[in-house]
């Protein structure tokens, strides 16, 4: 079935009420640290207070010898077990030709640690509390060095790594520096731009827990761990850290609460626990403290760019030259290198058809957190340099932020950018036109005038945002460096009593498969959604998956979840065809029943489905019973979803705080099938945005490498007083691509609004003289910047 | 030590350590584990539950303190025939959840807040949510289902 057939099935645009709702409104969800096993024992880490040190020793006598301790495993101990480092996933090639520096990324550190927080050793004790107390006696003795923390101090600082001796993993470009040189030296005006993407910490409100389990018996390991991709996580495991065969573990991401990225990773303590739970035969619980995951959960962001923008004399884009410096942190996590090239470089088309565009990444290790993908990963940095230097632009023309926009808007699908991607579809001056209404932006002049009267500052900001998501195909991710697959897997499970199970590898950890992808079933079924339950997170129970990232799971496995009732629908059609005694090419199948072309004879799914599990009357010689359908989708291209963003602040010039009075957010996310859950993920991303823009900002002493927003009381998070009632907006241009038509909608939110706020701070402060600012808006930071233009 | 109080309107004994948070004698002892813990400095809320009446951070909070209280958790806010409570309902009906990590202690506040303000307003309510965090929702819906829980608990 294809995608505009698809959108007309009814339910498909239905805002039905969450099916997920009850649990986790009544106490009854599931989350990791919530299971309880027999005789569970408890792990606590020991990790590094220093940013960069040699160990010179470690005493674990003194814990081993403390109440209730069990075992305290160190470097040493990994690697006596032979248990190799945390693999990356993405080999990028440098411009030399030569793979990227890759360091080991020891699970507990051997000889060396390299940021606060990196794993020591691990402490496992009857109760939490021994363990605790057992943690503070390990006596580590250090051999303190100086740290690199900033990116800008990468270059000739203190080699992490023997295997980068000037902290450098790589060097990359893409697009043709030739042609933009040419392009820069006829222009009639260049925009230039320096700016930081300051460091963020992604926060899930549940923190990563983890626990091992192991059965002597079978040979066989259970592993619960709060996780966005259960079966990555098993490959990852099992084929390149533990060398164990997979068939013999199985992993169960439950309720997940909240991942935005930080949960897609293998981490030390997942491996640890899968270990130790052999080694000492009990299970293991591990529970991340709040001020552990600011510590120790990969971080996102942390860009310093330098772009140039060359424009002719009416206004067109000739062409774009950046140079970024990437901040890895101190170890390679699973995506990391992916994000500052793949997933941020070919984006920088943006929505514009500059003809030209090069850009050129430098990736630094520094004595931080591992950096690795955060709700939008590359795309937000893409977007946040664009869309500031096209404002920027218009700024120095005197151009309207919108009519530079509109002036160079691709208006012509499919596009291929001078950056490798190729957009199916889209309609920029929809969005913006559409959110220029929305956002009442003709009011504007009259709301800055009573801003004004008041002593305040209002600006206005835009962002005309596009993004990538369910990267793919898996071939084309291949030759560029992916090292794993990029399909998604789903079964379909009819019962003979024609109720529904579905198992898919998307994981769902807030963004409501339950409900969404129970639609998509129930609707080409024509059964009710009641009768449809969805199943995942559970590599015992599903087939396979690569599970949810990159606003992935509807386009990617609702496409393989679309495939795998094409295969139900052609085989319960031979079923009917046969129990109609007709050709299976004159069966018609709508609204749950089975009809003969130019007849009235017609069945039911409910029965079709009984006939296939009791198979009496049935064509066995040539159809096998049961109705159960397997299907793995791999996207032929990323999906595009595009959209325009208008913000208005008010700052007050004496205290420099700044609120966010008007936010209107429009977007083309494709066909959606339930409107609310779209809805809800675009609030949620707005403000994960918004708060990079105004409030979040993750902080280390750049002589030290002490992290100094390590707790809720230091990292601003965001909070329901902080924000306006936004207006969201939608326009439909379906995705060519994939059978839905959908396009993706879990990261837009936060991809688009960094960039809208901060040219509306912008616009504001350019009453005071101020040119430049980088994020986040907090109040001394735009206080600071007044008092400097002054 | 011993702790007698009543929790979910049953009579119980904890006995615990007299360093056990009231969230641990809950979550550990009782094994009431829909009160959840999201940070260590009492700054996210997730762990919101009522005591003699009045939403409190049940991780800042000695069991000891609960002596001869009245706890209502999560598991006791809905009907014993499992029909929602009509701030639950609410949270349902407006989509104020995504992950649900937060939004056991995030009901757990907006009842107590609707019980002492029961004409709220938008911004006082954005205000009055001051003490939990979501990171899903973005809160808009949150805040609607505070507005139609509110009009629920009045009918």
């Amino acid at each position: 079935m294809g995608a505009s057939d698809f959108s007309k099935l009814p339910h498909i645009g239905e805002s039905l009420r969450r099916k997920e709702d009850y649990r986790f409104l009544t106490g009854a969800g599931n989350y990791t640290d919530d299971i309880d096993l027999a005789h569970m024992t408890h792990a606590v880490f020991v990790r590094s207070p220093h940013a960069h040190a040699n160990i010179k020793s470690i005493n674990k006598a003194a814990a081993l010898a403390a109440p209730g301790v069990i075992a305290v495993l160190d470097g040493p101990d990994v690697v006596d077990a032979k248990i190799n480092g945390l693999p990356c996933g993405w080999l990028i090639t440098d411009t030399s030709g030569q793979p990227m520096k890759e360091p080991p990324h020891p699970i507990l550190a051997h000889g060396k640690v390299r940021y606060v927080g990196d794993h020591v050793a691990m402490v496992v004790a009857e109760t939490l509390e021994q363990a605790k107390n057992a943690a503070e006696l390990v006596e580590v003795d250090y051999d303190v060095l100086s740290a690199v923390v900033d990116v800008r101090d990468a270059k000739g600082g203190a080699a992490l790594h023997t295997e980068a001796p000037d902290n450098h993993c790589y060097n990359w470009a893409i697009g043709d520096k030739a042609a933009v040189d040419a392009a820069f030296a006829g222009a009639a005006h260049v925009t230039q731009l320096d700016l930081i993407n300051n460091r963020l910490v992604p926060n899930p409100m549940e923190p990563r827990a983890v626990i091992g389990s192991y059965n002597r018996a079978s040979d066989e390991y259970t592993l619960y761990v709060s996780n966005q991709n259960p079966h990555v996580e098993r490959l990852l495991l099992t084929a390149f850290v533990m060398g164990l065969p997979e068939h013999k573990v199985r992993v169960i991401a439950p309720d997940v609460g909240g991942g935005f990225g930080a949960k897609i990773y293998l981490y030390a303590e997942d491996v640890c626990l899968t270990w130790a739970s052999k080694k000492l035969n009990r299970n293991i619980k591990w529970n991340c403290d709040r001020s552990e995951a600011f510590l120790s959960d990969a971080h996102g962001r942390d860009h310093s760019s330098h772009a140039e923008l060359a424009i002719d004399k009416d206004g067109k884009f000739l062409a774009l030259k950046v140079h970024t410096d990437a901040n890895l942190g101190a170890y390679l996590s699973t995506f990391s290198t992916a994000v500052p090239t793949i997933l941020y470089a070919t984006l920088l088309a943006g929505q514009y058809s500059t003809p030209q565009v090069y850009v050129e990444v430098d990736a630094w290790f520094t004595n931080t957190s591992p950096v690795d993908a955060y709700r939008g990963a590359g795309r937000p940095e893409a977007t946040y340099l664009i869309e500031r230097i096209v404002s920027r632009a218009a700024f120095e023309l005197g151009l309207s932020q919108d009519e530079i926009r509109r002036r160079n808007f691709i208006t012509q699908f499919p596009y291929q950018t001078p950056v490798a991607l190729q957009y199916d579809t889209g309609d920029f001056h929809a969005c913006l036109n559409h959110a220029n209404e929305l956002g009442d932006v003709a009011g504007f002049g009259a709301r800055k005038a009573a801003s004004q009267a008041k002593g305040l500052l209002r600006g206005i900001g835009y962002s005309s945002y596009i993004e990538a998501c369910g990267l793919a195909p898996s071939n084309v991710a291949g030759a560029l460096g992916a090292r794993a697959g990029l399909f998604e897997c789903g079964e379909v499970r009819v019962h003979p009593t024609g109720s529904v199970t579905v198992f898919t590898g998307s994981h769902s950890h807030g963004q409501g498969h339950e409900t969404t992808f129970a639609q998509v079933v129930a609707a080409r079924l024509g059964i009710p959604v009641e009768n449809v339950d969805i199943v995942h997170g559970d590599t015992g129970r599903v087939p396979f998956g690569m599970g949810t990232y990159g606003s992935r799971s509807i386009s990617v496995g609702g496409s393989a979840i679309m495939r795998a009732l094409d295969k139900i629908e052609a085989k319960a059609k031979k079923i009917a065809a046969h129990l109609m005694e007709a050709s299976d090419t004159d069966i018609d199948f709508a609204n749950g029943e089975f009809s003969v072309k130019g007849t009235d004879k017609k069945i039911p799914f409910g029965q079709v489905a009984l006939t296939a599990y009791v198979p009496h009357n049935y064509p066995l010689a040539t159809l096998e019973p049961g109705l159960n359908e397997t299907a793995f989708y791999d996207p032929t291209n990323f999906t595009f979803p595009a959209g325009t963003y208008i913000c208005e602040v008010e700052i007050d010039p004496q205290t420099g705080v700044t609120r966010v009075d008007k936010f209107t957010a429009v977007d083309d996310f494709g066909t959606i099938i339930n409107p609310m859950i779209v809805e809800g993920q675009v609030h949620g991303g707005l403000v994960q945005g918004i708060g990079q823009a105004l409030m979040e900002h993750c902080v280390y002493d750049r002589e030290t490498g002490q992290l100094l927003t390590g707790s809720f009381m230091d990292y601003t998070m965001p909070r329901a007083d902080d924000f306006p009632e936004f207006k969201i907006g939608h326009e439909c241009t379906p995705c060519t691509t994939n059978p839905l038509g959908t396009k993706g909608c879990g990261e837009a939110g936060a991809i688009g609004s960094p960039p809208a706020v901060i040219n509306a701070v912008l616009d504001a402060l350019s009453a005071v003289g101020v040119k430049d600012f980088d994020m986040p808006a907090s109040p001394n930071r735009v206080w600071s910047a007044i008092q400097a233009a002054q | 030590m011993q702790v007698q109080m009543k929790v979910n309107g049953k009579a119980v004994t904890v006995d615990a350590a007299p360093n056990t948070l009231l969230v641990q004698a809950l979550r550990e002892h009782l094994h009431l584990t829909g009160t959840h813990v999201g940070c260590d400095t009492a700054q996210c809320g997730a762990c919101t539950v009522h005591v003699n009446g009045r939403a409190v951070k049940s991780c800042n909070m000695l069991t000891a303190q609960a002596q001869g209280a009245e706890v209502t958790t999560i598991e006791g806010l809905a009907q014993a025939d499992g029909t929602m409570h009509p701030m639950q309902a609410a949270f349902k009906e407006c989509h104020g959840l995504q992950c649900g990590f937060c939004t056991t202690g995030m009901v757990m506040s907006a009842v107590d807040l609707c019980n002492r303000h029961p004409q709220a307003n938008e911004g006082e309510i954005r205000e009055l949510l001051e003490g939990n965090l979501c990171r899903c929702t973005g809160y808009q819906n949150i805040v609607k289902a505070v507005q139609l829980g509110a009009v629920g608990m009045n009918a």
